[in-house]
């Protein structure tokens, strides 16, 4: 780790104000210091924003069937929240297989959805080839490396690096929307348009300008008792990915009123699968019908010969997923 | 299927009392026990080992004027200035060195993660910041990383040790071809790295001319040698401290280059120096059990009978050290096989140097007998239980050499018993439950029974306490408390009242923590020690322990001491010696007039799930016989982690490289996976009673490498059972599934 000044902000606006060239903000820090440890992240300076306003951005708050959340709010805290996990379970399914019971504890929700990717050529400076990292050095996970792991939708020849995040495929599947404090005041964005793809600028990884904090996220329709989140990893816990999907559904007798479907472990970016979901609205939700939408949803897929696996086991995962969320009771 | 779990296993025929560990409260309460937490006169510096970040070139120049610019900074050494370092010899050469290579030997670069530098500075920070700024350049090559890349070079096991001789037992060959059945099938097992929680960390520093070194070691007193060797100092000026180690697996035998790079900074500054390789450079730094390639054909006739077995592997090596295993010779002592043919290779490329880890060759190689055994009797149709006990031998075949004790068939049928075998379907796919296909597979476990010479001080005080010391080491296993309970139930003293020291070079000798040997080689010196008192109390060797107690409660002098020795049969006074200068001296397994092994069978259950093919083990069970069980409660522990990391070794474990650059690239311990809990569903352990009073003076065998072996099998098995596809590349990934 190099060396950095620390200082706690008190409010919000006064967190903004102290934004600069090298400030970062530090709310749980589990992924933060990890990657100053690491050299990765090199911050000079860092705003504590953990305790702002004595807890005033740690709140769950429903009206309604909208939903609304702190950002500071734990991970655990969402994920053990009675009411979320009646009426939104996705939510909580998909922090609830998330990391570990210590990390869930510390890290805010805010800062899980800005969880850097685990490339290990991104996260290992010894590397010199990381787009990401160092833009227009190359791509050492495309010159040969190992990409077992690596996303196949949302790529682009200068990076392949996976979204690791399990939280963000639920909260794009709901239509969240974030809202963030910004040196020029509030604004507000969809959860969609916040994370980019890597495209020729793999370094710029979200739409947020220098400053901005995010204060709180909003669904506005929250209410889908027939939603999870499935996680298909290499062990029952404490592991990323390979396949994911964040799933909610709306039946009308067997006819498929609305369907949201979030795609983790496989992409780029945070990944709603729109085209999927609107081949299956208005439908029945059989099998043939559901090799139809995993089709579209991977359509677009690119592949090395070591994940070219993950778009069969992303389209089982998705139907795997949708099948089991029909099963729910909703 | 839950059922009741008990954490004190009742102890049964010929086992000892299942008495709780030793330090039980120091390790729950977090007390500071291990080799880093030891204090350290006057206040250290702190260093940070530089490591390559290519696997093969040269260091083209370095320019350190930035890094000594940061505050705080003291020393940078490098392999310009390292000056002469003595030169240690490897394990395959008589000594501990993991590497032919000494520590900053020179601008060539053989593997990544290489230490090319050492800052010391004041505090952790300040050298870590240094480290960012220590500029070294690199001409870089193109490494070989394994198996199939380019420039990876083979050699047979003959052309690196003129002592190996492949196994030519009968025509395998012709054997094979009257076969009724036969398989022929490659097995692959990959890259693992120990991991132990604790890290491999070295704290030095020199009093006048003597050095200490605080480290976690398997060998104290090997490690003493090593560094006087490596400092050029007598033996006798060095001493070694590592009251507990924090897990080793085989991590912590060999000798690292951070012992040497420690003492001579510390040597350099006049103070302690702290060394800690990170987890990362620990994937470097200390070895690992290198990937192997197996070709295995094995043959039966109509009934089952075992025929011809050829089997041949390769492991891949250090271009600069071939370090082996071999261990082909022990597959072949397993079953009544009519002939056998083996040959082994070495495959070298661009790499650290691996080394023995927990089971190192009976992992692979009993992996792919086992495997090769479930396909052969599915082949045949017979029952692979039933198909082992068929082939059953009670000698060595390719020697003649009898087995001391080999208890494989109660085993099998105990674990059958306790898992409900007798139940199984053995048509592929035929259980399941919901969305998810039920296996059930099975295998041997085995691990040759090992032992080394080793001395034990014995103090007994009329006031009936007692005091052991011996240079032993508690890897984890609970060497402490069965060094206790040894001398107790010897000379009728409560092992609660007997004191033991242990990890100490000042210490009399003790082996190597390796091979599994501790516990039959250390008990029989303390049981030596116990002879000797009752010798010196005047009473003859069979007084009862009462009649002991009432001596020493009646001895003269307030204590008696005694030194214990203990050679294993057959060996001379020689390998004593050997272990005082620091040298490693085994002996078991397949020997020339006896074969000597610890047997257990074990079944799994797996869950494949129908669509997305994730592979679940809910339930493990094992049945063990090793002899005179020291102690029901830590060999439980032993077995219980053993079948946990055989499910990890099947499922979880790999070190990935990357091929073009020979690299490890998940070398952390988020993706380099072992089981957590949510993995383990129910594990049973039924312990099977065994006596072999020839092996060793308490017929003890040892039992730490014994579990872990073979699970891999039962598991490849069970998905085979589950899902019909027989994946014979370990670690079975769900993508091999789909």
């Amino acid at each position: 780790m190099r060396p950095f000044y620390y200082e706690r902000a008190e409010t919000a606006v006064g967190a903004v104000a102290s934004s600069g060239p090298g400030t970062h903000y530090l709310a749980g820090g589990t992924t933060m210091v990890d990657l100053m440890k690491l050299d990765v992240q090199r911050p000079t300076r860092l705003v504590d924003i953990s305790g702002l306003e004595g807890g005033r951005y740690d709140f769950i708050r429903w009206d309604g069937d909208a939903l609304r959340i702190g950002a500071l709010t734990t991970m655990a805290k969402l994920a053990d929240d009675e009411q979320v996990r009646r009426r939104a379970p996705v939510l909580s399914d998909a922090l609830w297989l998330a990391a570990s019971p210590q990390i869930r504890n510390m890290a805010r929700i805010s800062g899980n959805v800005l969880q850097r990717t685990r490339c290990p050529y991104f996260r290992d400076t010894s590397y010199a080839q990381c787009n990401k990292r160092v833009p227009g050095s190359g791509c050492a996970a495309l010159d040969g490396g190992v990409t077992r792991h690596h996303a196949v939708l949302g790529t682009s020849d200068q990076c392949i690096a996976t979204y690791p995040g399990d939280f963000a495929q639920a909260l794009i599947a709901l239509d969240a929307v974030v809202e963030i404090l910004s040196p020029d005041g509030p604004r507000s964005v969809r959860f969609a348009d916040m994370h980019v793809l890597p495209g020729g600028k793999p370094d710029r990884e979200t739409m947020l300008k220098e400053g901005d904090l995010i204060v709180a996220f909003s669904i506005e329709d929250a209410a889908f008792p027939r939603s999870k989140y499935l996680k298909v990893r290499d062990r029952e816990s404490y592991a990323y990915a390979l396949a994911s999907a964040a799933t909610a559904l709306r039946m009308e007798g067997d006819t498929v009123a609305d369907v949201r479907l979030g795609l983790g472990g496989v992409a780029t970016v945070p990944w709603r699968a729109k085209e999927a979901e609107a081949s299956l609205r208005g439908g029945p939700l059989d099998e043939s019908a559901l090799e139809r939408a995993a089709q579209i949803a991977f359509a677009g897929a690119t592949t090395t010969e070591e994940n070219a696996f993950k778009v069969d086991l992303g389209k089982r995962t998705m139907v795997r997923a949708l099948l089991e969320t029909a099963r729910m009771e909703g | 299927m839950a059922q009741d779990y008990t954490p004190v296993p009742a102890s049964k025929d010929n086992m000892g009392k299942p008495v709780a560990r030793y330090e039980a409260l120091q390790k729950v309460t977090g007390a500071k026990i291990y080799a880093e937490d030891l204090p350290v006169p006057g206040r250290p510096a702190y260093a940070w080992m530089v490591t390559s970040g290519i696997a093969k070139g040269r260091i083209t120049a370095i320019d350190d004027t930035e890094a000594r610019a940061i505050p705080g900074v003291q020393l940078i050494v490098t392999h310009e200035n390292v000056g002469q370092l003595g030169k240690l010899e490897t394990f395959a050469n008589g000594g501990l060195a993991i590497t032919e290579v000494g520590p900053l030997a020179g601008p060539e670069v053989h593997h990544d993660g290489q230490p090319v530098a050492l800052i010391v500075a004041d505090t952790f920070e300040a050298a870590r910041e240094a480290s960012y700024k220590l500029a070294i350049s690199y001409a870089e090559e193109s490494p070989t990383a394994t198996f199939g890349d380019a420039g990876a070079t083979e050699k047979a096991l003959g052309d690196i040790n003129p002592e190996y001789e492949p196994i030519r037992f009968n025509d395998a060959e012709a054997a094979l071809a009257n076969s009724a059945h036969t398989i022929d099938a490659e097995y692959r097992t990959p890259i693992q790295h120990h991991n132990p929680i604790e890290l491999f960390s070295t704290t030095a520093y020199w009093e006048g001319g003597r050095l200490v070194l605080h480290e976690p070691s398997q060998y104290v007193w090997g490690l003493k040698h090593s560094a006087a060797d490596l400092m050029q100092v007598d033996a006798d000026n060095v001493r070694v401290k590592s009251p507990f180690v924090g897990g080793a697996f085989g991590s912590k035998g060999a000798v690292t280059h951070r012992t040497a790079l420690a003492a001579l900074a510390a040597k350099r500054l006049g103070r302690p120096v702290k060394l800690v390789a990170m987890r990362d450079q620990g994937f470097t730094h200390s070895g690992h059990r290198q990937e192997t390639r197996q070709s295995v054909r094995l043959g039966c006739d109509a009934n089952g009978r075992l025929t011809g077995y050829d089997h041949r592997s390769w492991e891949f090596t250090a271009r600069t050290t071939p370090y082996y295993n071999g261990g082909l010779d022990k597959c072949a002592a397993m079953y009544a096989f009519d002939a056998v043919r083996t040959d082994e290779y070495v495959v070298q490329g661009d790499r650290n140097v691996p080394t023995f880890m927990r089971s190192p060759a009976e992992v692979p190689t009993i992996y792919a007998l086992e495997a090769a055994m479930n396909e052969l009797a599915a082949e045949a149709g017979i029952d692979p239980v039933e198909f082992r006990k068929i082939n059953d031998t009670r000698v060595n075949p390719v020697n003649g050499a009898p087995y001391t004790s080999r208890s494989l068939n109660q085993c099998l049928d105990a674990v059958a018993d306790s898992f409900g075998w007798t139940g199984r379907d053995p048509r592929p796919g035929s259980m399941r439950e919901g969305d998810w296909l039920i296996g059930w597979g099975c295998s041997m476990a085995m691990y040759p029974t090992q032992m080394g010479p080793s001395t034990a001080r014995l103090i007994v005080r009329r006031n009936g306490s007692a005091l052991i010391e011996v240079a032993a080491h508690d890897v984890g296993t609970g060497c402490y408390t069965i060094a206790a309970q040894a001398a107790g139930e010897r000379l009728g003293i409560d092992p609660q009242r007997i004191e033991v020291r242990m990890g100490d070079s000042r210490l009399p000798p003790g082996p190597i923590s390796g091979g599994s040997i501790s516990t039959a080689s250390v008990t029989s010196a303390v049981a030596n020690a116990c002879d000797r008192i009752v010798e010196e109390l005047g009473l003859s060797s069979d007084a009862s322990t009462d009649e002991r107690a009432a001596a020493m409660a009646g001895m003269s002098e307030p204590e008696i001491e005694v030194l214990g020795r203990w050679t294993p049969p057959g060996m001379g006074e020689d390998a004593l010696q050997a272990m005082y200068d620091g040298g490693v001296r085994i002996t078991g397994g397949n020997m020339d007039e006896r074969t000597m092994f610890a047997f257990g069978a074990e079944m799994v259950e797996v869950r494949v799930n129908e669509r997305t093919r994730e592979i679940r083990v809910p339930r493990i069970h094992g049945a063990f016989a090793a002899g005179h069980i020291m102690n029901p409660r830590t060999a439980h522990s032993q077995y219980l982690g053993g079948l946990i990391w055989g499910i990890g070794s099947a499922l979880h474990e790999a070190t990935e490289i990357d091929h073009k650059r020979a690299r490890y690239t998940n070398d952390n311990i988020a993706e380099y996976l072992i089981p957590v809990n949510a993995d383990i569903g129910e594990v049973n352990i039924v312990m099977v009673p065994e006596r072999d009073d020839e092996i060793n003076v308490l017929g003890v065998k040892g039992i730490g490498e014994l579990a872990n072996v073979g699970t891999p099998a039962a598991i490849t098995d069970a998905i085979w059972h589950a899902t019909g596809t027989r994946i014979r590349d370990l670690p079975v990934r769900l993508e091999k599934l789909l």
